[in-house]
């Protein structure tokens, strides 16, 4: 759907993107992950053509992305806003036209969304008049009123209240089985494995990672296992600092060497297995790990 | 060009929906020649409510007789002076007039006394009233009747004619002229100010409640630019129209409801009543006709609708960037001058240069420089300018609201991107040189 290759942006002495290369597959959501000031706006502009990159490429569909391509593209930007004055039926319509669609088109569209999201009866009322919550729906559905193949969301659930939050993870999910890309960037890592298949972490301008979660989460294993032993046989190494609870053994064991099934093996001697989970890092822990492996070399 | 005609549209239509604009546009109209009406009215109800002004009137030489009007009456004693001041400060008089004894041929030393500072028009009505009777006295002593004067007394009257290449011949009064140059001038002053202001704050409401970035998603800043500042120049020109309008038919209503077919006229003799005293009331108000019909009407008002847009197309470009350039109205105040002052220069060129001398080399230059051209060159036109002069200034000022849209575009397109810092001169050019 999406490919970048090599894309370089500067601003003065200041590398906001080096040497970016991304490949986004069609229909899945993608998780551009980083923290703030790492480039991600900056990339995301230059996808929607606000600004225009140094050197270095952006293909969407197999073409070189040009001004016809805008209306393939939904974008919330972080920084977001609507017109106050303006009633929510002449915003949406607003921004449905300047995406391409005709008036009739466009109208049948925010009428099959009005009602979807159960907001018919504010049709006539001014931004100003309606809560956050309220404008954020207008908000969210603005961007994706025109069916864009590819949604390109910054931070979309800063300032949503869950409730809010959830109606629209629910709408990615579904836009997403209907084939929508979704392109979504965050620097909070913990709402990213919930609904990301493919992750690229950017740090400093510089893409550090990217994959989808399993195999990026491969990369950095600490092979360490959480242990719960019932039924003890005999007493646990001294070393093994565990945590009884109603006769339950809990720890943690590095394999040190050995695979999982001789720890295994050493484990079933002591006692009921009744736990053997290795411990998967988060993405963030992930992060820190990638972004100090990076830097030390 | 779809989108900018989107753009256009919405800024358009949601001005043109707000209960201000309506407001505005019909109670201007009506406000105006309301307070002038009041003024008028107020001003006649004091000089008829005013109580007669007794002024004493000493004089030393026993020649001077003053008439009394409707609002001052004098009364001629032998007081001496010091009674007279006593009369004054008891408030018995309302002024005292001492004319000493001096030789008539230089007639010094006349002082008037009040309780307080006399106006001017009593002042100069007791100078010309003086003059005359020390005029006549001279004439009297050296042997001439004043009625002989009188008699000979002749009113002159210059009808000048402008002569063009070809021959015709046009009739023109300055007068005229001066108005329509005036009146044209202060409109396109105006409506720059007001006007240029409105795209100001529309960017800088979009930059502050964060649309921008959605908006440029769509369509390039530089659409969304010129769709904002066409767009407000319809509200503009709506508002002209409509104003055109309503003081045509408020006019037509009023003098018709009236029976004042002349009005012109019956002003002119009040404000110089020596003037239509001398001379056949036709001749005067046909060479009027005369020189109203010699004006070069379908000139004047393509001149003012190009000099109109253009002056604004120029002006609000550059107010466009200064919008994109800060976060709050009140930051702006910093990149204000540069276009505040070349509009001053080219209103106060207006006055001062332009109108008194539409073709001295000062004005020349007013009305062909960009900046200052839409204004100036208002002031001229009425007057009649060489072809070439008007083809120069015109393609000058499309000239300079290209260049300054170019320069707008580049700030804009950085400028509504940036928050939270607030740009110096220096970080503006530094805009305007990248490419990207």
């Amino acid at each position: 759907m999406l490919k970048i290759k090599k894309l370089n942006k500067s601003y003065g002495a200041n590398k906001a993107l080096s040497d970016v290369d991304l490949n986004v597959s069609e229909g899945v959501v993608f998780g551009l992950l980083g923290p703030n000031g790492a480039g991600k706006t900056t990339l995301i502009r230059i996808i929607n053509q606000i600004i225009d990159s140094d050197s270095g490429e952006v293909y969407i569909g197999g073409e070189l992305l040009a001004p016809k391509h805008i209306g393939l593209i939904g974008y919330l930007p972080e920084e977001r806003g609507l017109y106050k004055k303006m009633k929510v039926w002449d915003q949406m319509l607003y921004f449905a036209r300047l995406k391409g669609l005709s008036p009739q088109e466009a109208k049948i569209k925010i009428k099959y969304w009005l009602e979807k999201l159960e907001m018919e009866t504010w049709r006539d009322k001014k931004i100003e008049d309606l809560s956050k919550g309220m404008a954020q729906k207008v908000q969210f559905i603005s961007t994706i009123i025109h069916n864009p193949p590819l949604l390109i969301l910054d931070e979309p659930f800063s300032g949503f209240d869950p409730v809010n939050a959830e109606i629209i993870k629910n709408e990615i999910l579904e836009l997403k089985e209907k084939g929508t890309t979704v392109i979504l960037s965050t620097h909070r890592m913990e709402s990213v494995e919930l609904l990301c298949d493919q992750v690229a972490m950017i740090n400093r301008s510089k893409k550090i990672l990217d994959g989808t979660i399993k195999q990026v989460k491969s990369i950095y294993r600490p092979e360490v296992y959480s242990i719960t032993l019932d039924h003890l046989k005999m007493d646990l190494p001294i070393e093994w600092i565990s945590k009884e609870d109603e006769g339950s053994h809990s720890f943690t064991l590095p394999l040190s060497g050995k695979t999982p099934n001789e720890l295994l093996n050493e484990l079933m001697q002591y006692g009921e297995v009744n736990r053997f989970q290795e411990l998967i890092p988060s993405m963030e822990e992930i992060f820190i790990h990638q972004v100090k492996s990076t830097e030390n070399g | 060009m779809g989108k900018i005609w989107l753009v256009i549209q919405r800024e358009y239509v949601a001005r043109v929906k707000k209960k201000s604009f309506l407001l505005v546009t019909l109670l201007t109209p009506l406000i105006f020649p309301a307070i002038m009406g009041v003024f008028v009215w107020i001003a006649l109800e004091e000089e008829d409510n005013q109580a007669l002004r007794i002024i004493e009137v000493v004089d030393d030489n026993k020649l001077f007789f003053l008439e009394s009007s409707e609002q001052y009456a004098f009364s001629f004693s032998d007081a001496s002076p010091e009674e007279a001041k006593k009369l004054v400060q008891d408030g018995d008089r309302y002024g005292f007039l001492h004319i000493p004894k001096f030789d008539i041929k230089d007639p010094n030393g006349i002082s008037f006394y009040g309780e307080d500072n006399p106006s001017m028009s009593l002042i100069s009505y007791l100078e010309n009233n003086l003059r005359k009777k020390i005029e006549e006295q001279r004439l009297f002593e050296s042997g001439i009747d004043p009625k002989i004067i009188n008699e000979v007394r002749t009113k002159v009257g210059i009808k000048s004619i402008t002569l063009d290449d070809e021959g015709t011949e046009t009739v023109s009064d300055a007068t005229v002229n001066y108005a329509i140059g005036f009146v044209a001038g202060i409109l396109i002053y105006m409506f720059i100010f007001i006007y240029g202001n409105q795209i100001m704050q529309g960017v800088i409401e979009e930059k502050s409640s964060r649309i921008v970035e959605i908006l440029v998603s769509s369509l390039k800043p530089f659409q969304l630019m010129l769709g904002k500042i066409i767009g407000i120049a319809g509200v503009g020109l709506t508002q002209l129209l409509i104003w055109i309008v309503l003081i045509g038919t408020l006019t037509t209503i009023v003098t018709g409801f009236l029976g004042m077919q002349m009005p012109q006229q019956q002003a002119m003799e009040l404000a110089n009543p020596e003037l239509a005293e001398g001379l056949a009331q036709n001749t005067e108000m046909g060479e009027i006709l005369q020189v109203i019909a010699g004006i070069n009407y379908v000139q004047i008002a393509l001149s003012f609708v190009f000099y109109f847009l253009g002056g604004y197309l120029l002006y609000g470009a550059l107010f466009a960037a200064i919008g994109s350039a800060v976060d709050a109205p009140s930051d702006a105040q910093q990149f204000m001058l540069p276009v505040t002052i070349p509009l001053i220069v080219a209103y106060m060129g207006l006055f001062v240069f332009v109108l008194n001398d539409p073709n001295s080399t000062t004005s020349f230059w007013l009305s062909i420089v960009p900046l200052t051209s839409p204004i100036a060159m208002m002031g001229r036109v009425s007057y009649g300018v060489p072809f070439w002069e008007l083809a120069l200034s015109m393609g000058l000022l499309i000239a300079g609201f290209l260049f300054t849209t170019w320069v707008a575009g580049k700030i804009y397109r950085i400028g509504i991107l940036m928050h939270g810092t607030k740009p110096s001169y220096k970080t503006l050019w530094k805009w305007i040189k990248t490419n990207n």
